[in-house]
Parts: structure tokens; C-alpha cells; sequence
């Protein structure tokens, strides 16, 4: 496939409807999901148009250098700078670099991939397209778990029948598991070998050698509907939400602040207590805020409501705004209870095939229920749990023992004084049903 | 003036913790309560490098590796 001509950069913040006037872009924060209707019917091709308009044709190169001015992180959880892992897939070899839209979405506290998949899946396909345009992919895989294939199959057959896209595109089921979008093993769930199992790559990364051998674009669906967004309004409206470092706006799914999970889409740098509408007197009806998800961190109620939500700011409270999982822990339940069941949980989620990973995870589950059930045979306080932490970390293939570590600390952290009395005077007499959520059928990943 | 730089990366999932690299390059490698090596970050001093290749050309599972970077 040859390049599309060069068509050079937009004029200004409109983009050409099929059925005439310009578009406009959102002003607000709200953006990707300005298209969502109420009712939770996914948006066809033909409203999907109306509303958004055509995806304007650009010169790749140029392209990429827009999403360099963008700013735009990755929402998979990294949050890598999007346009730096275009231009590096984009000059890596002679061999055609393949686009992978992952929507497999493996934390258990996260539903905005779904919502993007089942609901806008256009917006991500858009992305993928534009993306593949930019490095210069004719193929794209779009990368779900099984509940959101009939929605994605039913989007790209509208697209077909229109013509629209100028690459191959794929769908691939995601296998289960909290491993399974990880980068690596997502490619290897492609390529049909270990599916669903990270590899080691730090030596050989796979935008270097990927699908099918070669170069490849992992990219989180949620980055490529903001790509679709600024392929159509440009750099520089998508910056005119959020901060310097975290700019634009952001999904996130928010558990333990309504009676049902929520998904909202929220403008980065706003404090995190605006955007759930909640003061000061929160501070006293919530434990705990834990921020990114099972690989994220935990954050003192206080700082993380009144923290302006960046990834910046995230990291200096030893978190990460991750994959956009937001969960309020309540009263009456005993948070190391819920930490020491998602540990265990994430323990049987390793993919078995780390020495480091396989026992330390393990002795760290063993460590983190010991302080539930029986914390006054801990002669050693708490602290072997974090030498534990400090062993995992940085010594898996992939950064599932690095994630656990995380969460791990900033638990022991924020619930110290909850710890303490675990050590003094026993076992927590709460009767609470755990409220951190866990998939319903766990089963083990590995080999 | 170029030279090369050389660090030692273990691959997690090849090794099986059998602990020769430990024995060999005590200085650098140490083994965790399970067995498996724990490498210090940072670049091999000149002075163990023949060390450090006798660490990687005897690992049974070939998991340890001296990677080599020009500055």
C-alpha cells in the first residue's frame, strides 16, 4: 500500500462532517465520551460519522510529530508518551510494523475498555487507523477479551461495507487472566505461542520484533480514541485540557463513591474530590483511596482527594493514575483483609515461570495473611513483609512482581496505624464481605 | 575516547536458581532465599570481567548474558 498524499496540517479545531457543516470539537473535558448515548446502545458507523466526522487524511511523519506535540500518555497503565513509541515503531526496520488496538483490560476494577470496545468502538478504530497510517502498518489486531468481539466484528464489518479503511484488520480473542494485556503477552497471544504468558524482553523489546515477527504498536484502546481526537482537532485543543506534564482528559472507573461502579471521563489536573464531588467530610467515611489499580497504590483519603489528578502527581505519592481505576475503600471493612486477598489473588495470576516471582509472591501472599489472621505470632512487625516487597521488585520478566510490590508498600503505608493494632491486640472482629473487586472464577494463568 | 560497557542481565524465565554465577562472581551475584541470583545494578568493573564471562559461559540454563554498551 502506497502512503496517503501528503494533505499537510489542519486549518483549525473543525473537521469536515460526510453531510456537510464542519464539527466542532468538544470544549469541555468531556470528549470521548460526548458520543456515548444515553441509553448504553453502542454508536454506529452513520452516527458515529455524524457526530465526528471523517477522519482526516494525514501525511504520517507529520502526524506523528502532532502527537508529539500532544503530550498524549498511554492510558493502558504506563502512561508512556504515545507519539516517542510511534516514532520509535515507525524507524525501527525494513519489515512492516503491525498496529495492535489491546483492549484486554485484565484489571478486575476496570471497565472503561469495555465501555470504549461495546460502546464507541469506531472512536478506537479510528485510532487504530490512524495510528497505522502515521508508522506506516497496513495491519492492524484488535486485541479483546470474548465479551466484546460481536461488538468490535459488528463495527468493522460496518466499516468494510463502506470502505473506509485503507489496512487489514484483525480481531484477535484476549485470553483470561490479569497477564494477558501485558505487552509481550499479548503478542504472544497473536502469534499463538504461550498465549497469554509475558516474555522476557528487555533485551529484544517487541517494537523491535513482535506480531508475526515484526515491528509492533501495542497500544491501549482508550490512547487510540485520543488519537482519533486529535487526528481530528489537532495538538493543540487537546492540550487546552489538563496539565503540562498529564495533558487532556482522562477515563476513569470509580468504585466505592456511588452504589454502582462508575466510568466518567475526568480533565487531568483537576483535584481528584472535584471530580467525584466529594469535600472534606469524605475523609471520614473513607479508609483509603487506591489509585491505578492492583498494580497502582494506595494514597491517604486527604491527599489523594485534594492531589490535582496527574500521573505526575500520582508518582510522587508512590501511585500511578495506571489503567484509570479509582476505588474508595469504606469504613467497617479491614483493609488488610482486602489487601491480603488481592495479593493472593494476584499471586495465582503470575504467569509461573519467574523463580523470583513464583516464591517471593507467594511469600508475600503467606506474609500479608499471616497479618490478618494471626499478626500477634509476628515477632517481626511488618517489616518482612517489606524486605519481601523489596526482593520481588525489578526481578520478574515482565512487571508483575514490580506491580504487586507496589501495591504491597503503599498498603503497609497508608494502613500503618490499622497494622499497628493488628500487631497489638489481634485479628480485625469485621464481618464485612470483602469489597475489593475480584473477577468471580479465578483460575491460574501459568504454564 | 570510546569504550564498551558491559552489565549482566539474568533472563528470569531460563533460570532455574541452580547458583553457579553466585559462586563464580560472588562480588556481583548473590543468591536470594530461594536460590535465584540477584544481580548488582551497574556496570562490571573491568577487573571482574573475565569473571563475569566464566559466570556466563557456565550457566547451565544459558540465562545470564553480559550485555555490551558503547559509551
Amino acid at each position: 500500500m502506497t502512503p496517503p498524499a501528503p494533505t499537510g496540517r489542519l486549518r483549525s479545531s473543525t473537521t469536515i462532517s460526510p453531510s456537510g457543516p464542519p464539527v466542532a470539537a468538544p470544549s469541555g473535558s468531556v470528549r470521548l465520551l460526548a458520543g456515548v448515548p444515553v441509553a448504553g446502545q453502542p454508536v454506529g458507523l452513520d452516527d458515529h460519522l455524524e457526530r465526528w466526522g471523517v477522519l482526516p487524511r494525514w501525511n504520517g511523519a507529520t502526524f506523528i510529530e502532532e502527537m508529539e506535540r500532544s503530550g498524549l500518555r498511554g492510558r493502558g497503565g504506563g502512561w508512556f508518551p504515545v507519539g516517542t513509541k510511534w516514532r520509535a515503531v515507525h524507524r525501527v526496520g525494513v519489515r512492516r510494523p503491525v498496529v495492535v488496538a489491546n483492549g484486554s483490560e485484565s484489571e478486575p476494577a476496570s471497565g472503561k475498555d469495555r465501555l470504549l470496545l461495546c460502546q464507541l468502538p469506531h472512536l478506537v478504530l479510528d485510532g487504530a487507523v490512524v495510528a497505522a497510517l502515521s508508522i506506516g502498518a497496513t495491519d492492524i489486531v484488535v486485541h479483546v477479551p470474548a465479551f466484546a468481539r460481536h461488538a468490535v466484528d459488528r463495527a468493522l464489518a460496518e466499516r468494510r461495507r463502506r470502505g473506509l479503511d485503507p489496512c487489514a484488520i484483525a480481531v484477535v480473542t484476549a485470553t483470561d487472566g490479569y497477564l494477558a494485556g501485558q505487552e509481550s503477552a499479548v503478542v504472544n497471544t497473536i502469534n499463538d505461542r504461550n498465549p497469554g504468558i509475558p516474555s522476557f524482553v528487555t533485551l529484544r523489546s517487541v517494537r523491535e520484533r513482535g506480531a508475526g515477527g515484526r515491528p509492533t504498536l501495542v497500544q491501549n484502546v482508550e490512547s487510540l480514541a485520543h488519537a482519533s481526537l486529535i487526528a481530528r482537532f489537532g495538538a493543540q485543543w487537546f492540550r487546552s485540557v489538563g496539565t503540562q506534564g498529564s495533558p487532556g482528559s482522562t477515563l476513569l472507573t470509580v468504585t466505592g463513591r456511588w452504589p454502582e461502579p462508575r466510568i466518567v471521563e475526568a480533565p487531568l489536573g483537576r483535584p481528584l474530590g472535584d471530580i467525584l464531588g466529594l469535600g472534606t467530610e469524605a475523609e471520614r467515611s473513607v479508609q483509603g483511596v487506591l489509585l491505578g489499580g492492583y498494580g497502582g497504590g494506595w494514597i491517604p483519603t486527604a491527599e489523594a482527594l485534594s492531589m490535582p489528578l496527574s500521573e505526575e502527581a500520582a508518582r510522587d505519592q508512590g501511585s500511578s493514575i495506571g489503567a484509570g481505576v479509582v476505588i474508595l475503600l469504606p469504613g467497617g471493612v479491614c483493609p488488610l483483609l482486602e489487601v491480603s486477598r488481592v495479593v493472593r489473588y494476584l499471586q495465582g495470576q503470575g504467569a509461573g515461570q519467574c523463580g523470583p516471582c513464583v516464591h517471593g509472591l507467594d511469600a508475600l501472599a503467606r506474609a500479608m495473611e499471616s497479618l490478618v489472621v494471626q499478626p500477634r505470632a509476628r515477632r517481626e512487625g511488618i517489616s518482612d513483609i517489606a524486605a519481601l516487597c523489596d526482593l520481588v521488585e525489578g526481578r520478574g520478566a515482565c512487571a508483575h512482581p514490580d506491580g504487586v510490590a507496589r501495591f504491597v508498600r503503599s498498603a503497609l503505608r497508608v494502613f500503618a496505624d490499622h497494622a499497628g493494632l493488628h500487631l497489638q491486640r489481634g485479628p480485625c472482629p469485621t464481618t464485612q464481605w470483602p469489597v475489593l473487586p475480584l473477577p468471580v472464577a479465578h483460575r491460574r494463568t501459568g504454564r | 575516547m570510546r569504550r564498551s560497557r558491559f552489565s549482566l542481565v539474568v533472563d528470569p524465565v531460563r533460570c532455574d536458581g541452580t547458583g553457579v554465577c553466585a559462586e563464580l562472581l560472588p562480588e556481583r551475584i548473590r543468591a536470594d532465599p530461594w536460590g535465584y541470583p540477584i544481580i548488582e545494578p551497574g556496570e562490571v568493573p573491568d577487573h571482574l570481567l573475565d569473571h563475569a564471562q566464566r559466570a556466563v559461559t557456565s550457566c547451565p540454563r544459558l540465562a545470564l548474558t553480559l550485555v555490551r554498551r558503547d559509551v
